[in-house]
């Protein structure tokens, strides 16, 4: 198989994930799309994009398996603490002149990152008056991440992490451990909101006081880079935050002129004025 | 098949390293000069969890350009970007850097073969592959990418690198990659795309 026969194969096999789906790849970055789709047609057994495109139209059962390869990332809780402990710093204080919160986890996978930001609310005293959106493309993943059961063996490096983010609590404060698996607290989950949403076909939402979107955009291609800061920007209240991923940049997209930056190292910025 | 040492222009090289992998840069880094044309991207295997330091230390020893890379970034030639530690630095149309939070490859993140592969598939013949010193086989895989797309494969020779156990793999896996001392390989990169010079 030569690789252009495989970029015409997976061109093909977006459209018609599209078609039959209406989950929109088409605005994935290549390079890492041809990796999980490589990964993908070695686990399903194909030897062609072409015979994975067979069993995803023909297949029940086929679509959410693929789905899972090609969306679901593994992060940690309090992943770059740095960037929580930015977020105290210097977004907080702000949080606090609000009567009431909203809050946007995009593209939020199996919750590591939700949960992280519903304990650090609850250490800063808000919480209570907060709501946190956490989105996601994957059904699945929702699922798991409103189950918020991660297994034992993760937990002290999401310890050490919540230590190094500016810690009020102990993170023990907010899991049971149970048969070899730590099932966060229900409390923190009356706060939170799963749901389904796309940042490639939907659109705004909520008004929002802070968008968390990491290690989300280095899988988008510019155009839909673009596309995402910009529900970011409509969806962000006045002087309203967005911190992205430690590694990306919002300097390649559209945007980048209605923001300022708040945390360099870390960042964060926040929507302007005007 | 042509032979390792095709004299397509070279667009980008590719380097690969782990254990040891701080001094062999130390040693062929400083040899290119304001005027390469060519785009350096490197993979050195670091711990995960703490910043690097990479394109600080490389900033004091090099004449040209160094920085660690950042997402969507365009590739610029005669620069040279390491990839951040605990993400997959990839080549993407453009070209422009992408970077993956996805799984280990071959227990790394960064991984050699990720870079290899991804560059491979962008740049063709118009890439150069090195593997220096290292104790894992992460960038075999990569270097034969890069030759089945007629690009240029070069290994540190494997009984002259501070861990072989890297290099040795590569030209098992790619045997007819030009195997060199660092000091071949420096010699290589300053007459690189002689032509081109201004």
């Amino acid at each position: 198989m030569s690789d252009r026969d495989f970029d015409i194969e997976l061109r093909l096999l977006i459209d018609a994930i599209y078609l039959k789906y209406h989950y929109d790849f088409r605005g994935y970055a290549g390079a890492s799309m041809k990796r999980r789709m490589t990964a993908a047609m070695v686990r399903f057994g194909c030897r062609t994009l072409s015979q994975l495109q067979d069993r995803l139209l023909h297949e029940p059962g086929a679509f959410p398996a693929l789905l899972d390869f090609l969306t679901v990332q593994v992060s940690d809780m309090f992943r770059d603490p740095g960037y929580f402990l930015a977020l105290r710093e210097k977004v907080v204080p702000l949080l606090r002149t609000y009567p009431s919160l909203k809050i946007w986890v995009a593209g939020c996978s199996a919750g590591e990152e939700v949960y992280s930001l519903a304990i650090l609310l609850r250490e800063e005293g808000l919480l209570d008056r907060s709501l946190i959106y956490a989105t996601d493309i994957n059904p699945g993943a929702l699922q798991r991440a409103e189950a918020g059961v991660y297994e034992v063996e993760r937990i002290a490096g999401f310890s050490d992490n919540h230590k190094r983010s500016g810690a009020r609590s102990s993170l023990s404060d907010y899991y049971t451990a149970r048969y070899g698996h730590a099932v966060f607290d229900k409390s923190l989950r009356r706060h939170i909101v799963f749901s389904d949403h796309s940042l490639a076909t939907d659109s705004v939402f909520a008004e929002v006081q802070l968008v968390s979107c990491r290690n989300v955009l280095i899988y988008f291609n510019r155009e839909l880079q673009d596309r995402a800061v910009d529900l970011f920007r409509e969806s962000l209240c006045r002087k309203g935050f967005l911190g992205i991923g430690a590694k990306e940049s919002l300097r390649f997209t559209a945007s980048a002129d209605a923001f300022d930056e708040v945390a360099r190292e870390d960042r964060i910025f926040q929507k302007r004025a005007a | 098949m042509r032979t390792a040492g095709a004299s397509a222009r070279i667009d980008a090289v590719v380097i690969g390293a782990s254990a040891g992998g701080i001094e062999a840069l130390s040693v062929l880094l400083p040899v290119l000069l304001p005027g390469f044309r060519a785009a350096v991207l490197v993979v050195v295997h670091l711990p995960r969890e703490r910043p690097s330091l990479l394109a600080d230390i490389f900033t004091q020893k090099c004449a040209v350009p160094v920085i660690e890379a950042v997402d969507k970034e365009p590739v610029m030639p005669g620069t040279i970007a390491f990839a951040p530690p605990d993400y997959h630095l990839l080549v993407d149309e453009g070209p422009q850097l992408s970077l993956s939070a996805d799984a280990l490859v071959n227990f790394s993140r960064p991984s050699v073969d990720v870079l290899f592969e991804s560059a491979a598939d962008v740049y063709g013949t118009h890439l150069m592959g090195i593997i220096l010193t290292g104790g894992n086989s992460d960038g075999a895989a990569g270097l034969e990418a890069i030759r089945r797309v007629g690009g240029m494969a070069v290994v540190q020779q494997p009984e002259t690198a501070q861990t072989s156990l890297m290099p040795a793999s590569a030209l098992q896996r790619v045997p007819d990659a030009q195997a060199l001392p660092l000091d071949g390989i420096a010699t290589l990169l300053r007459t690189l795309n002689p032509g081109d010079r201004p």
